[in-house]
């Protein structure tokens, strides 16, 4: 990420500081259609939330990213609940970064990431709703002549009880659009909600059932050529030479161009024709300085931290080191979690027109605005001559947010042909080469058992990658990566230790190999609630004492944490023997403001492993759309269980060894157990859902592992490890 | 030139005889509802029927379709999605991110086509999509509702 993208955001954060006080309402700047949004712009606008036609359909704003996890139905849930219209009526569309920034950010942040598209914008989405309800309320009181007090919104209508008057939405929105916002409202107590709350099904699911469904993969524009696409392989790389002549007369070749110092792109008719003939082109790579760069090689680097003296501290309680010297009995392990692609099923794309005069980009985006910014300093363009139009995405999963490399490059090469559109998509070799890797880190984990079994002092000491060092060095604080600490803090509302340790020690040895790490679904919370549940399982092991029984008493001060543990130990029945050959494992976690837990049943047999059954609890405060919640739960076993089972990526000669499925394998659908998720919204606070379960899969799982064979498995994947 | 029968409908393609039978259908008749995902069969994003079979459309040449077969894509599985497999996937709200599901309806009805009423080792052993958002169990149940529906079809 280079420096001027981390001015282009800062000052959208700015933006965002000036109108985070309330909603901006009564604006003059025209409302400019979304190439793939639905027209609307007939339609009278109530604020900037809520459209309405005049047949009755609502248009519901949606500022956050659809790429599966169901944000756009819950959001528009959230504004038509306050909206009281009908919710057989209602329809959504994207506004684009460029009119979020000309109308001051309305729309507030667009990135959709870290589970935060409900939890961090659910409060202004509901001001949205309710503020347009009133005033769809004054406009009708005033046709009548009735002091507004006297009127109700219901289902899409607005009553006059007293004069026997009534009236849809539809003709009320003209001169709602005219009317004074309300300076406040009152929002409903989630326990009156009516849409909100409920199991309801998806707004965009018909379009993904027959093909209908636009990706940016499938985007036509007129006149439009496609781009194939090879950056340097090698990490730090670039591109010294290549032989355009080469190809320039294989069928359909429009142009090879160079794009920045790393890659090289044929530009064809078809994609098909580009790829072919970017296979026959030859390269010559400068392999830059990472050659001698191997799993190994960074293993070691990890290895070194574990012992390191320096060390940033994220959690600090009493005096851990004097306690594990003094200790009569320790326990030791080093746990280790490897790189990871995103491997969303849609590869990275972008589409871009370039002129002189303006850029646009079509694009499946977690981050518009991160597009946005990317776009304009690629095309070398002021930000007000540019512009995005987002995509539904074909799977985010932390690839599509901070990251906008796509974009960069398909702006790079529609320069080079200006005037037409260009459609750049990444072959799946490109996607597993060119990731933004989950990091790898290791973990040294030592506690003090007393003599009655009791946890007196714990050091975890992770060594390894930061995230934000590489991608957002904005965010660092004073040279520490808090990031790297998710759920193993003491304070704070986002992920706390679930545990009461007297003397605690949580330190990260910063090594940072070159290979580029990025957000994965799950972030650092992935490794952190395997290193503390494996390791807190063998705590209970050496102590003798059952695993349940061994965390509740560290959690007597945690009872949020302690909620979802016992529901899912409760509902696996844990306190029961499970079927002959069946072991449990259990694991809970607290991450992006949410508390999870999960038991996992497994067999192993032969040393064939076999997943029966997982069930999971989640509190995340408030439940927008529990069925959504569910699929989330039971959607982030597939991708936890992915990385547990199969997820790895290797460095050999400085660069990624896998390059497809049949070497990057992941979950399919005889393997993938049943998951019963438990949902137990305990309220006054918004966590989010996305995320955090993905966490506690490898850890019950493993747990339940050991259970059945006696073999502590400490490093990622399980394919490496022989469970016979 | 390539003859081809999309959908029922034949189709004379300009088009070397290596390409995919995916990018023909993607890029030059325009049916973009069948998705790359891995360009080697791995993944099933591609999935479309041959003759009523379920197949994987990416790394096949186009130059393997014999003329008279009939090629069906998402597009044609139904007019108006109204097959029990897409009817299923409506009830239990199945997609997510959705790129894959072209291709895990086109595997399932393909499934059903063979096996009316699959069980869970059938499916296991047939639907090897992958989904990275995580719908593997609607997914099965999604087929087996569907399955249930073509039984009271065929009794009704």
């Amino acid at each position: 990420m280079n420096a001027i993208i981390s001015i282009s955001r800062r000052s959208f954060i700015i933006g965002v500081a000036s109108t985070a006080g309330g909603l901006s309402l009564g604006f003059n700047v025209p409302f400019i259609k979304p190439a793939l949004a639905e027209g609307s712009e007939t339609a009278p606008e109530i604020n900037a939330w809520v459209v309405i036609r005049p047949d009755d359909t609502v248009v519901i704003r949606i500022a956050r990213s659809e790429m599966g996890q169901g944000t756009l139905t819950g959001l528009a849930q959230l504004v038509a609940e306050e909206l009281n219209c009908d919710w057989s009526k209602v329809t959504t569309e994207y506004p684009s970064p460029a009119q979020n920034l000309a109308r001051d950010r309305v729309w507030g942040n667009f990135s959709t990431g870290g589970s935060r598209g409900i939890r961090e914008s659910h409060e202004y989405v509901r001001i949205g709703g309710a503020v347009a309800r009133e005033m769809l309320i004054a406009a009708a009181a005033a046709e009548w002549g009735v002091p507004a007090s006297e009127c109700t919104a219901r289902m899409g209508m607005v009553t006059h009880a007293a004069s026997d008057r009534a009236t849809f939405y539809g003709q009320l929105a003209a001169a709602a659009a005219r009317m004074t916002p309300p300076a406040n409202v009152t929002l409903k107590d989630p326990k009156d909600w009516t849409i909100a709350g409920k199991p309801l099904p998806r707004l965009d699911t018909a379009d993904k059932l027959n093909g209908s469904q636009v990706y940016g993969t499938d985007l036509k524009l007129p006149n439009m050529l496609n781009a194939a696409i090879r950056a340097c392989p090698y990490f730090g790389g670039k591109v010294e030479s290549f032989d355009a002549a080469a190809v320039a007369g294989m069928p359909g070749v429009r142009t090879v161009v160079q794009v920045d110092e790393t890659a090289v792109a044929v530009v064809a008719d078809t994609w098909w024709r580009a790829k072919t003939a970017l296979d026959a082109l030859p390269i010559v790579w400068d392999e830059g300085p990472n050659r001698q760069v191997t799993s190994a090689s960074i293993a070691a680097m990890l290895e070194e931290g574990l012992g390191a003296n320096d060390a940033f501290i994220g959690a600090r309680q009493g005096d851990a080191g004097t306690a594990l010297s003094a200790a009569g009995r320790t326990v030791t392990a080093t746990y280790a979690y490897p790189y990871q692609n995103h491997a969303t099923m849609e590869p990275m794309n972008a589409t871009a027109l370039y002129t002189p005069e303006r850029c646009e980009v079509w694009v499946p985006t977690q981050n518009g605005e991160a597009s946005l910014a990317a776009a304009a300093e690629a095309a070398g363009l002021p930000v007000q001559q540019c512009e995005v139009h987002k995509i539904h995405l074909g799977g985010g999963f932390g690839r599509r947010g901070n990251f906008q490399d796509y974009v960069r490059q398909a702006v790079s090469i529609a320069k080079q042909v200006p005037g037409t559109p260009v459609k750049l998509m990444w072959s799946r070799e490109e996607d597993m080469l060119h990731g933004a890797y989950h990091p790898t880190t290791r973990c040294r984990l030592t506690g003090a058992l007393d003599a009655d079994g009791n946890l007196t002092a714990l050091h975890m000491r992770i060594s390894g990658q930061s995230i934000l060092a590489a991608v957002r060095p904005e965010g660092m604080q004073n040279g520490m990566d808090p990031v790297v600490f998710q759920g193993l803090v003491l304070s704070g509302t986002e992920g706390t230790l679930g545990y009461t340790v007297d003397n605690l020690l949580v330190d990260h040895a910063m090594r940072n190999p070159p290979i580029p790490p990025g957000f994965w679904r799950g972030v650092n919370l992935n490794q952190n609630a395997l290193y503390v549940e494996c390791f807190m399982d063998e705590l209970a092991h050496a102590a003798g004492v059952d695993p349940l029984a061994f965390r509740r008493k560290l959690m007597a001060k945690h009872p949020k944490h302690l909620a979802v543990l016992e529901a899912v130990a409760e509902r696996i029945g844990w306190d029961n023997p499970p079927a002959a050959g069946v072991h449990r494992g259990l694991a809970q976690i607290m991450g992006f403001g949410s508390y999870v837990a999960a038991a996992a049943e497994v067999s192993v047999t032969d040393g064939q492993l076999r997943i029966h059954r997982i069930v999971a609890a989640t509190d995340p405060g408030h439940v927008v759309n529990p069925a959504q919640v569910e699929r989330q739960v039971e959607g982030s076993f597939v991708y936890g269980l992915s990385a547990c089972i199969y997820g790895e990526c290797t460095v050999n000669g400085g660069r990624m060894e896998q390059e497809n499925f049949d070497s990057y394998e992941v979950l399919r659908m005889a393997e993938m157990p049943d998951v019963e998720t438990i949902i137990l919204p305990s309220g006054g606070f918004w966590g989010g859902v996305g995320e955090p379960t993905i966490a506690v899969a490898a850890p019950a799982v493993l747990n339940a592992i050991f259970a059945a064979t006696g073999k502590r498995i400490r490093t990622l994947p399980l394919k490496n490890h022989d469970l016979a | 030139m390539a003859r081809l029968i999309i959908n029922g409908t034949p189709r004379d393609i300009e088009v070397d005889p290596d390409t995919p039978l995916l990018w023909v259908i993607r890029e030059q008749i325009g049916l973009t509802g069948t998705k790359y995902g891995c360009g080697v069969a791995a993944c099933g994003a591609c999935t479309i029927h041959i003759d009523g079979v379920a197949t994987r459309s990416c790394a096949l040449p186009v130059s393997a379709v014999e003329p008279d077969q009939q090629i069906t894509t998402i597009e044609g599985l139904s007019p108006d999605s109204s097959h029990p497999v897409q009817q299923a996937w409506l009830a239990l709200d199945v997609p997510q991110c959705g790129y894959c599901q072209a291709g895990m309806i086109m595997a399932a009805a393909g499934l059903l086509m063979q096996n009316p009423n699959p069980a869970d080792e059938d499916i296991n052993a047939e639907i090897t999509n992958i989904c990275r958002c995580g719908t593997y169990n609607r997914v099965r149940a999604a087929i087996k509702l569907a399955a249930k529906a073509g039984e009271a079809t065929q009794r009704g």
